[in-house]
């Protein structure tokens, strides 16, 4: 069985319209709340059985809930590591739910529950890791739907509460509020006038931290930085959105100003440059995802600076997506070999920019 | 994952450059770090929390006076986690862990988070539905007992009422 996106509204990647706030800088927003329920020991410590309960549980308090009343749900226990892997490349689940990871193979009880924006995972590291993701810059309106959610579960299913530490989590890292709110964001700008390092040190000062596009252990590639909060324990959430809100308002406007500093002082370098990578993505017969990544951030930051016009940052958003392995893997209709996969994945870019472009230029 | 620079050994020290202006992320063993002269002295442990904590449990152990081997053979009663499975894994078995390493957590805590007393948000579980009832019941017959101390018979005739509904 593999799995049905058409039964999600938006294929569940609404997040990537770009119609959020600084879309063109800022890709998306994502708040996570990691919870236990009570009574049962956490997912890695668990038995077979008490996962499928927690997931029992779990999915009848999920019917019950205005909320979630339209969530479909997906047992990732029971799709092939094809559809799973498509499900990760789409951001809607981790890549230890998915099982991908080799640390953590796939669970029995592994099950995300997903309705327009909002995901509620089940048996990730935690029995419950609930996730809101919205375009653009949106810190207050993701964490008022999730804070929605979270209370209607929370009175629902019992979670495991401390009243000196808060929220329960298998690792304490997370402890606490269990929030991690973080951003996706590019910074050519800031690499390109070699600021990054000072903004990215400045970070952890801030009690804030970053990592690649795909969270925890995940590499920076194509300049797409994910900034979230360090800690979750000893400031309420409120104050943890505030700070990150605060401070990636002034990294958002940090990038404009290098941006417009490298069309001032050196606008028909960085105008070829962001050319030739445009020139590449059309015309290249074969691409690897850090090849189509560099690229792709380099038109990005060529229609950001309105070098190109007639792209927009939607079809942009939608190639980083729909360009990764399994889904070129899913167009096809078959598993792809690496050197089959880059080809189908320049075939895809070349066919997506085409199709957009008209005449370009 | 191997070493970028070797290709043999498994890759412990992770660095992120910035060299032509991209941000390069060099992933090298302890051998090809040192030889290029990364700072390696204290090696990387696999999961840098239970190193982390095993110093702090060690100094709480000291300062109770108790041997710290001693103590590392405490099991939680719910889930049977040990503090040698926390080390391991970074991650604690179940809610009861909190409770059962109370003192080693809170200093855990306190050094991770820089503090250990939450302040966001409070919860308090939903009762279960039998809990519910049992409570709303036992209130109902305090009541009746009052009621007929003071004799307010018509009301405790209401309340017995009630109560056998319930029950």
């Amino acid at each position: 069985m593999s799995v049905d996106l058409s039964l999600l509204p938006d294929g569940g990647v609404g997040w990537l319209d770009a119609s959020g706030r600084h879309a063109d800088i800022v890709l998306s927003t994502r708040i996570r709340l990691a919870r236990n329920v009570e009574g049962y020991a956490f997912t890695g410590r668990a038995r077979d059985g008490e996962r499928l309960r927690v997931l029992a549980q779990v999915r009848e308090a999920v019917g019950t809930l205005p909320s979630l009343q339209e969530a479909v749900m997906y047992r990732l226990d029971e799709l092939p590591p094809t559809s799973r892997a498509l499900l990760h490349e789409r951001h809607l689940v981790s890549k230890e739910l998915a099982g991908l990871d080799a640390q953590h193979p796939l669970r029995s009880g592994a099950a995300v529950f997903l309705a327009d924006g909002m995901g509620v995972m089940v048996n990730e590291e935690d029995h419950l890791r609930l996730q809101a993701l919205r375009s653009g810059f949106a810190v207050e309106e993701a964490y008022r739907a999730l804070e929605k959610v979270d209370r209607d579960l929370g009175s629902r299913v019992p979670y495991a509460f401390h009243n000196e530490f808060g929220f329960l989590t298998a690792c304490p890292t997370n402890v606490g509020t269990g929030m991690r709110a973080s951003v996706l964001i590019h910074l050519p700008g800031l690499v390109l006038t070699k600021e990054i390092g000072k903004v990215l040190a400045s970070l952890q000062q801030m009690g804030l931290t970053y990592r690649g596009l795909y969270g925890e252990g995940s590499e920076v590639v194509g300049n797409f930085f994910q900034i979230s909060n360090q800690t979750t324990l000893g400031r309420s959430e409120e104050e943890l959105l505030d700070q990150l809100l605060r401070v990636v308002g002034h990294v958002v406007e940090r990038e404009a100003e290098s941006r417009r500093v490298l069309l001032r002082d050196a606008g028909y370098i960085i105008e070829d440059k962001l050319w030739r990578a445009y020139g590449t993505l059309r015309y290249a017969r074969s691409l690897t995802f850090d090849e189509a990544m560099n690229y792709l951030s380099g038109v990005r930051l060529a229609v950001g600076l309105k070098l190109i016009s007639t792209l927009s940052v939607y079809t942009l958003n939608k190639l980083l997506i729909f360009s990764q392995a399994a889904h070129l893997a899913f167009a096809e209709g078959r598993a792809l070999t690496e050197s089959e996969t880059n080809l189908a994945r320049a075939r895809y870019v070349r066919k997506a920019l085409e199709e957009e472009a008209g005449s370009v230029g | 994952m191997l070493c970028d620079s070797c290709r043999e050994r498994d890759a412990v020290v992770h660095l992120t450059t910035i060299e032509n202006n991209a941000v390069h992320q060099l992933h090298l063993c302890e051998k090809c770090a040192a030889e290029r002269g990364v700072e390696t002295t204290v090696a990387t442990p696999k999961h840098p929390l239970g190193e982390f904590l095993q110093a702090v449990h060690q100094q709480v152990a000291t300062a109770s006076g108790t041997a710290a081997a001693g103590s590392d053979g405490q099991r939680c009663s719910f889930c049977n986690t040990t503090m040698a499975d926390f080390r391991a894994t970074g991650r604690w078995g179940c809610a009861r862990c909190y409770t059962n390493f109370e003192a080693g957590i809170r200093e855990l805590l306190r050094r991770v988070h820089g503090n250990h007393r939450h302040v966001g948000r409070s919860y308090r579980p939903p009762m279960s539905e039998s809990l519910e009832r049992a409570a709303v019941l036992g209130e109902l017959k305090d009541r009746l007992r009052r009621a007929i101390e003071s004799e307010q018979f018509e009301l405790a005739a209401d309340l017995r009422d009630r109560i056998r509904v319930m029950e």
